[in-house]
Parts: structure tokens; sequence; C-alpha cells
């Protein structure tokens, strides 16, 4: 029977691959057509959603965006059998926005149906499971540590140094916690992760689980996420269905139980802390370290907290060796980064790359430049906490390394693009605002700094006493940098002072004056 | 204090403390239970959970009102939430906020005088590539625009 795919991905969704879907259905009823649609994730390729695709002998072949009403003439041009169509796309993966990706940790998205083991099997998942559980966990751990794989979720710390703290404790109750609360603006790579290839994931922290003798896992995921809770719900059921979950994970007499819970719409508790604080049923107020949470975590105990898209790289790590992972990338950022392009790009989506690629290919080799046509002016890499970077400083190449020396971060890979009708001072003023809207309020240079930073922003761009308040505002950000407990107030001044040296004429101040007088 | 009468729990409430009590931080999943089933967590069921939890009033009183999901008094029939972060406002999404804002007659958190629409801000819903985004309900919507967004409300107006 004819394979049609139609995402259930929400990005998908949000331009009308549901109401598509059912149009499909109906109209291959309607002409006695038997076809199988498959409910698949996004390839990532959002400009084009709703993007469907129809299985022939000679590959899959792609058609988008559609809508309901090109559908009764994309069955009358024969798109059941792959033929041309104004919407066609030609065989998916010869689009070159896929056909120049690296795709490890998204191998699968977009291709298989998510919820279903089977062709996850089929696709090479479940190997790294079965390597994993024919070796002891010190030797799991060394793979993981020569892959170079380091946290995803934005402080790339070593993943495997982070189990090999966890196993070196002498508790017995460990925990496996996987922080899925991505709040980031212009992030989306946990999600269509977690909506497109769950198992993966799953997989991920099974392995974790095994490495350090944890049985307990725990998928922290953000309340804004409905759809992604929804797959993983399935997807989880099926594991346990099919014995990769539970009292002997294939067959092999250890337990590891996985469970989902739901935050409730608090930006924090994506910092690890607050959020072990979240799954306990408490505030998400920040702790204070040491201890690490890998010596003692959730209740209490040795915990292993890491992102979604560290934990989904883990399985293809083991599978294929930790050396074939690091041989990807450049300096001591090792392996693959699935980047997110966002904001005003005509072609936003998905590009899972080795590191080394520039911001510059990112932005108009992928991105295609602006969506609005005017011209880039600044692009914020690594969410409301990240630098904006002027256009000087396209040619950075992604490496965790190059961004820190530029006081800038690559964070979670997120790249949100603005024209030149951005308003710098604006985009400031919003970084302190989101600081103090957002501060769990442990610490003072986060709970008041944000909002003292907002008065003063404002005080500038009115034009009030401007030097002397810039100079204010740059002494609470340096107070904020050093004194706070974690990365929101720590972090808040990447962009309100990258907004003030490289945009300081949006200060109503005179160009190029600042970028000398300092951080 | 010993004299107080015992707390009364409605049902919704009760089934929620049931449902996940045994479990670890069990305070979180019900709370979502009790949102979920009722629309909002009424101050009234705060006594019942924090005895079932043995937790005080105001460590359960702090929960609820530490989290931006959490509602202490019933919404409209649909709560409206625009996302205001960067991706958004890269592409329009102020002007959609203003353009929601004026045509319903609210601020954030108000509801229309009808009680058809709550308005929340939010920040990010995952959909970035696909900015300006909002979410009703559990539908995302993608690249909103003041006129699609015109049309949206008058259905869910409509009750759809």
């Amino acid at each position: 029977m004819i394979r049609v795919f139609v995402p259930r991905d929400s990005g998908a969704l949000s331009v009308g691959a549901e109401t598509v879907a059912r149009a499909i259905a109906a109209e291959a009823a309607v002409r006695n057509q038997a076809i199988t649609m498959v409910r698949n994730g996004s390839r990532g390729l959002y400009w084009l959603e709703p993007l469907v695709e129809v299985e022939t002998p000679a590959g899959r072949v792609a058609y988008g965006p559609l809508t309901v009403d090109a559908v009764p003439a994309l069955f009358e041009a024969g798109f059941l059998t792959g033929n041309k169509h104004a919407l066609g796309l030609g065989p998916t993966e010869e689009i070159p926005y896929l056909k120049k990706q690296e795709r490890l940790t998204f191998a699968r998205v977009g291709i298989t149906d998510p919820v279903s083991v089977a062709d996850y099997e089929a696709h090479a998942g479940y190997r790294g499971l079965r390597q994993a559980l024919t070796m002891p966990g010190a030797a799991i751990i060394d793979t993981v540590i020569t892959s170079g794989l380091r946290g995803r979720g934005g402080a790339a710390f070593p993943t495997g140094i982070k189990w090999k703290t966890v196993l070196g404790t002498t508790e017995q109750q460990r925990y496996v916690v996987c922080n899925a609360d991505e709040g980031d603006s212009g992030t989306f790579s946990d999600r269509m992760i977690m909506e497109g290839d769950p198992f993966v994931l799953i997989e991920g922290m099974t392995i974790a689980g095994i490495a350090v003798g944890a049985t307990q896992g725990y998928i922290y995921l953000r309340s804004e996420y409905p759809h992604a809770r929804q797959v993983l719900e399935e997807a989880l059921a099926a594991a346990y269905r099919g014995g990769y979950l539970g009292g002997s994970v294939l067959g092999s007499g250890k337990r590891f139980d996985l469970e989902v819970r739901v935050g409730a719409g608090a930006y924090i508790c994506g910092e690890e802390t607050a959020m072990l604080e979240s799954l306990e049923g408490k505030r998400g107020m920040v702790r204070f370290k040491p201890p690490l949470p890998a010596i003692a975590g959730l209740f209490g105990k040795p915990t292993i907290i890491n992102n979604v898209i560290s934990l989904a790289s883990v399985p293809i790590i083991l599978d294929r060796g930790g050396e074939f992972y690091r041989d990807y990338g450049m300096g001591r950022s090792r392996g693959t980064l699935p980047i997110q392009l966002a904001g005003n790009l005509k072609r936003g989506g998905l590009v899972e790359r080795a590191f080394g690629v520039t911001l510059r290919e990112l932005l108009y080799d992928y991105g295609g430049g602006s969506r609005s046509g005017r011209p880039l002016r600044a692009v914020q890499v690594g969410g409301p906490l990240g630098a904006y970077l002027p256009e000087s400083q396209f040619d950075t190449p992604i490496d965790y390394e190059a961004f820190a020396g530029l006081f800038a971060m690559l964070g979670h890979g997120g790249i949100v693009a603005f024209d030149d009708t951005v308003d710098m001072a604006r985009q400031a003023r919003f970084a302190m605002e989101f600081c103090a809207i957002e501060s769990c309020g442990k610490c003072t240079p986060c709970r008041l700094g944000s909002t003292r930073g907002v008065e003063v922003i404002d005080r500038i761009v009115a034009g009030r006493d401007r030097n002397g308040n810039v100079q204010l505002v740059r002494d609470l950000c340096d107070t904020m940098l050093n004194g706070s407990l974690c990365a929101l107030g720590g972090l808040t001044p990447y962009p309100v002072l990258s907004a003030l040296n490289h945009f300081p004429e949006d200060f109503g101040l005179p160009a190029g004056a600042l970028a000398a007088a300092g951080r | 204090m010993p004299t107080d009468s015992p707390p009364v729990i409605s049902d919704a409430v009760a089934r929620a403390i049931e449902a996940h009590r045994e479990r670890p931080g069990a305070l979180l999943p019900i709370l979502h239970q009790i949102q979920d089933s009722l629309g909002y967590v009424p101050p009234s069921s705060v006594p019942g959970i924090a005895e079932a939890l043995n937790l005080s009033r105001a460590e359960v009183h702090g929960v609820i009102s530490f989290y931006h999901d959490f509602r202490e008094t019933p919404a409209g029939r649909h709560v409206v939430k625009i996302c205001r972060a960067e991706s958004c406002q890269a592409v329009g999404a102020e002007q959609l906020v203003e353009h929601a804002c004026r045509t319903l007659g609210v601020e954030f958190h108000g509801t229309t005088v009808d009680g058809a629409i709550t308005l929340e801000p939010v920040y990010c819903l995952g959909n970035c590539a696909l900015s300006p985004a909002l979410q009703v309900g559990d539908a995302v919507y993608g690249r909103m625009t003041p006129k699609g967004f015109d049309r949206l409300a008058a259905d869910l107006r409509k009750g759809r």
C-alpha cells in the first residue's frame, strides 16, 4: 500500500498539518485509493510545512507547503506515484537544505513513525543500548568521554565526566533526569526530538541508567509542549510493552523505569537545581552549589542531569563508538550540533552540522537571509541570555570556545535573526524585563538588579544623564554577572552589554564610541 | 490548629489527591490535575492538599503562586497565550500583541467582557521557525497575523 507521511510535529500542526492530513484521507477515500498514512516528525524544513511525503519505488518524494485546497489537484496530478506538481519538491533527501546536513542525533527525525518501536529498530534503533548491555558501566562512560560529547543544554560540561561522578558515589539509589524544559527563545530541537523520535531519548536515558546503576528516570517536560508529552507517553507505553523499559531491560535483569513530569511555566526550572526542586514538588528555587547534583541531586541522591539532545546523542555514540562521533567537529567542540534557525529568516528550521560551520553560512546559505527582505542587523545566539552579534561577527564558527571568546555563548544552539528595523535598546530592556519576570527571587543581583536594569535603560533611552546611567548599567551588569547564583541573573548582562557595545546608536550614544569602553 | 474543622474537598480535588499522593514529588501533578479538571486551583483546595501531603498551607500556596501556569481564579472559556519572546519579536509579535489587546479590549491576564477569551503572555512555544506563534489550549498556531488572529478570535467566540 502507498505510504503517505504527514507530520504530527507541533510546528507542522501550527500551520495546518492536521487539516491537510484529514483532507488527504478524505480525498483518498472518495477516489477509492488505499493509502497508509504515517504521522511522522518534521524534517525541520519549517518554511515548507505542512510538508507531505509519498513513498515511491525511487524513494520519498516531497510536496509543500500544502494547503487543504491543493489536495484534490495533487491527487489529480498523481502525487501518490511521485508525479510532478507545482508544490512538488522532488526527492526529499535531495533538497539542498537537508542534503547538506550531517544528521547523527536527528538521523531518524521526520523519517520514522515516532511511536513505532519496530520502525525505530528498523532504522538502527536500540543498537546502542544492546551494545551498552554487554559492557561494564565504566566502559560505557569511557565511550561517552571518548566521544567528547558536552552538555547541549548550554553549559557544555563533558557529559561522560558527569556520569563518572555519579558512578563514583556510594549511594544505592540514583536517578537520571532529562532536562526537557526547553525555554530559550529560538530553540526547538528538544521538542523536535521528543515529537519526532522519542525512542532515541528513551534509549539514551536507559543507557545512562544502565551505566551508573540508576533505576529511575524522569523527563522534566515544559508544560508549553503538550504534543511532545502526548508522543512521549505513547512511546513510553510502547517501550514498556516491548520490554525496553521496566524490571528487566531487554531481558538483562537490569531495571530502568521512566516517566514524564510536566513543569508549570517557569523558565527558571530549566536551571538544573531549580528543576530538581520542582520535581520534588516545590517552588523552583535555585539551590546553592556545592553539592553538585551528581553527588546530591533529586531527593538528595546522586543524579545525572542532561539535556534532551545530550541524551539523544548517546545511542549513536554507543552504537558507532566514541571515535566515530569525536571525528566530527572542531577544537574542543566535538560531534554535531542541531542548530535551530529562527526569527526573521526566510528558511527557518533545523540544521544539524558538525561544529565549525559559520554563522554566516547558517544565516544565508541555509536561512536564505531575512524573511522581510531587509538586511540582517543582529542575531541573538543561545536564547534570551545569549549575546547579540552584529554583522561583523557573522564569520564566527559554531564552536563553544569561539563564542566564549566573543563574550557570547552558543547555549542550546538557537539562532534568532533580526533585520535592520530592530531597536537594540528595546531588546536590552527586554532582556532585563524577562529576567525580572522569571527570576526565582533567591539572590539579590538577579531579583532586584533586573528591575533596576529596566529602569536605568529607560532613563538612558529617555536621554536623562546618559553617560552616568550607561556607567550605572555597566556596574549593575558587573554585579549581576559576578554575584548571581545561577545563569539567569549571571548571563542576562550578555544580551544587555552586547547590545550596548555593538549598537550604541540605538541608545542615543555616538556610534562606535563604546566598544572601546569595555564590556 | 486542632480546632479547625476538616477541610472541605470537592470531588475533583479529592480525585487529584488520591491519584498522586503516593508519588514522590506529588504536588505539581496534583495541582495540574485540579487545574485540568476545574480550570483553576481554588484557594479552598489548599488545606486539603496540605494535609494529604503533610505540608503547610503556606508551602502549597507558595508553589501555586510561584508557577505562571497555575491560576487561582477561573479564566475565560479559552486561554490565548501569545508568545512575546525574541524570535517572535523579530517578526512582529509586539504588533500582534497590541492588535490582540486592542481588539479584545483587554490587557495581558485579562478576560474579555463576554467571558470568551483570557489573554496571557508566554515566553516561547518552541515554534520559533514559524514565528509569531500563539497557543490556545493544546493547539499551536504559527506565522500568526493580525488578520489571522481576528479569524481565530471570532471562531473561539463562536465556541469552536
